[in-house]
């Protein structure tokens, strides 16, 4: 085995980029490990923890690239530096290379911009967000690891100069049709949505186009707005200004549970709301009290029915209704099990799409175990070892801590499945799969030889392996849905267009055993 | 009187993006005004001297 590394001084990329260059150098012949990350103190960090010390690398800056291999041989170390230009040119991106560097240059040739997205490392994305506050833009944050302190001042100075914060860690947003982050392509219509959760946006919005209806605005909030801390702030903007949009007649609210505080602020407000409201708290049952403009949901799915019938149209059927087809499926797949077969595994790309899966389960009365748990009596003691029934949220920071996001990358699903199918006891594999701007152009065909070989696996073993999948998207999105689908199916995996569908199926398939 | 924030929901959006270039594409794929910002941390990454400058400018 043999290690090398090089810093290359002022040489700036962002992380999307890097993550990149660092899956193609995965895939040279002999490359065992590497790493290609600016040298922040964090990615220093990093590095330190995968054994790499060195005090050039100490004395590196977070403007310098630092790219370490770890390989077979000397001779493939020095082979990958020798060429690392075209490694790094292979990412570059079609579009032309910006001369403009901060906030202020692109002022200069956007005088009138209404919006700044902010993608910067967490460390410097609240410094940006301020300056962008003050030069009375409005921001849409997609960067994580900015503090809660950072988070209150950032939006309680939005208030005061009457902008929006969306964020920070805010996924998705839609506004008058147009897609921001990781968002579908929908129609435009008269439902409105706010939401904290950015796939917990992308499943709400999806499902109104494919029932037949529109999007008039979907608001991210990021993932902490209706803390108790935060008390909302960016939420309560959000619903002013949809309650006095035109194009909006009905409110959606999409969340994972409110601080206690929040909640009763909250509860107050969407009581008063002009417009009809439809709340879906995922993890909360009885604490918000229904009135008369406003609604409560369940699940994401009954948050868009009800949406649905409030602006006069025809939902479809419930989640937890099956037709023919789907109860033969159920009576069909676990026909084949071992006798040894009785536990799901999910391993989720979506964070929401993890929480609403154990609201299911929990629901049916079936225990699951999570690194993201809803009791906290399940946690998983290592997230990277499924017990008994378990769902797992990939897309935590104890996976993409310097690596891409699965939404991004199936890479580290694809190896998570395989070590499933290890495991004789495992029945069930529930996946969900995201599409729209700027996910994975291909995120089943990245899965799918993992998906096959899972099968395979099991079948050898004398058993049969169910896979149960949801995709979030829509026709118009960027990637083929037909065709994601198609695969899919082609390889025996039952495929639902809501994750709640999949998870309730899931639930069935286990019971019914 | 109209806000910024009701601007965002009822005029063409006019973008500055900073960090993430595919998010600067995307946006470009839906025919929005669009500049993206190659973005390096201020002051070669050194948080006290950013704060310095931004105290004296």
């Amino acid at each position: 085995m043999a290690f090398g590394f090089v810093i290359r001084k002022n040489q700036y990329y962002d992380s999307v980029f890097l993550m990149m260059v660092s899956k193609r150098l995965a895939g040279t012949k002999g490359v065992q490990q590497n790493a290609v990350l600016m040298g922040s103190d964090a990615n220093k960090g990093l590095l330190s923890n995968i054994g790499i010390h060195d005090t050039q690398i100490d004395a590196a800056r977070p403007t310098d690239l630092i790219v370490a291999v770890i390989a077979d041989t000397q001779q493939i170390v020095n082979q990958v530096f020798d060429n690392l230009d075209e490694y790094l040119q292979g990412g570059v991106p079609s579009a032309s290379v910006s001369k403009l560097h901060s906030l202020e240059d692109g002022l200069t040739q956007k005088p009138d911009a209404n919006l700044v997205t902010i993608s910067v490392p967490g460390e410097y994305a609240a410094r940006e967000a301020h300056k962008a506050l003050e030069f009375g833009l409005n921001v849409f944050l997609f960067s994580d690891n900015v503090s809660m302190d950072d988070e209150l001042k950032l939006k309680q100075f939005a208030v005061k100069k009457n902008l929006l914060v969306m964020g920070p860690d805010c996924g998705t947003c839609l506004l008058d049709g147009v897609g921001i982050g990781f968002a579908n392509v929908v129609r435009q219509g008269s439902i409105g949505v706010i939401g904290t959760s950015g796939t917990g946006l992308q499943e709400f919005t999806s499902q109104v186009h494919n029932a037949g209806f529109g999007i008039s605005h979907a608001i991210g909030m990021g993932s902490r707005d209706l803390s108790d801390k935060i008390g909302g702030l960016s939420t309560m903007v959000a619903l002013d200004k949809l309650e006095a949009d035109p194009s909006t007649k009905v409110i959606a609210l999409i969340s994972k549970p409110p601080g206690t505080v929040t909640l009763t602020k909250l509860s107050k407000r969407l009581r008063t709301c002009k417009k009809p409201i439809v709340g879906c708290f995922l993890g909360i049952q009885n604490e918000i009290k229904a009135g008369t403009s406003f609604q409560r949901a369940h699940l994401i799915d009954d948050a868009v029915r009800l949406s649905i019938l409030q602006i006069g149209g025809t939902p479809v059927s419930s989640q937890d209704q099956f037709t023919l087809q789907e109860l033969e499926w159920l009576s069909r797949e676990n026909s084949s099990w071992s006798s040894q077969q009785k536990y799901v595994r999910g391993l989720f790309a979506g964070g929401t799409f993890c929480y609403q899966s154990q609201q299911i389960f929990q629901d049916a009365d079936i225990p699951v175990y999570s690194n993201a748990p809803l009791n906290p009596k399940y946690r998983l003691a290592s997230p990277d070892h499924s017990i008994e029934h378990s769902i797992v949220d990939m897309g935590d920071d104890h996976y993409t801590l310097g690596k891409p996001h699965p939404m991004i990358d199936g890479t580290m699903r694809k190896q998570r499945i395989l070590a499933e199918a290890l495991d004789p006891q495992v029945a069930v594999l529930l996946l969900d799969f995201i599409l729209g701007y700027n996910a994975s152009i291909d995120p089943v065909g990245e899965l799918l030889e993992a998906i096959i070989e899972a099968k395979k696996m099991t079948q050898n073993r004398g058993g049969a392996l169910s896979v149960v999948a949801s995709i979030c998207g829509t026709d118009d999105d960027p990637q083929d849905l037909s065709l994601q689908i198609r695969m899919l199916q082609e390889s025996g995996v039952i495929v639902f267009r809501s994750n709640a569908k999949a998870a309730h199926f899931s639930c069935n398939l286990i019971k019914r055993r | 009187m109209q806000t910024k924030i009701d601007e965002l929901l009822s005029k063409p959006l006019v973008v500055i993006n900073l960090g993430l270039r595919r998010f600067a594409e995307s946006l470009e794929a839906q025919k929005v005004a669009v500049i993206h910002v190659d973005w390096i941390p201020p002051a070669g990454g050194d948080k006290a001297l950013a704060d310095l400058l931004d105290q004296l400018l």
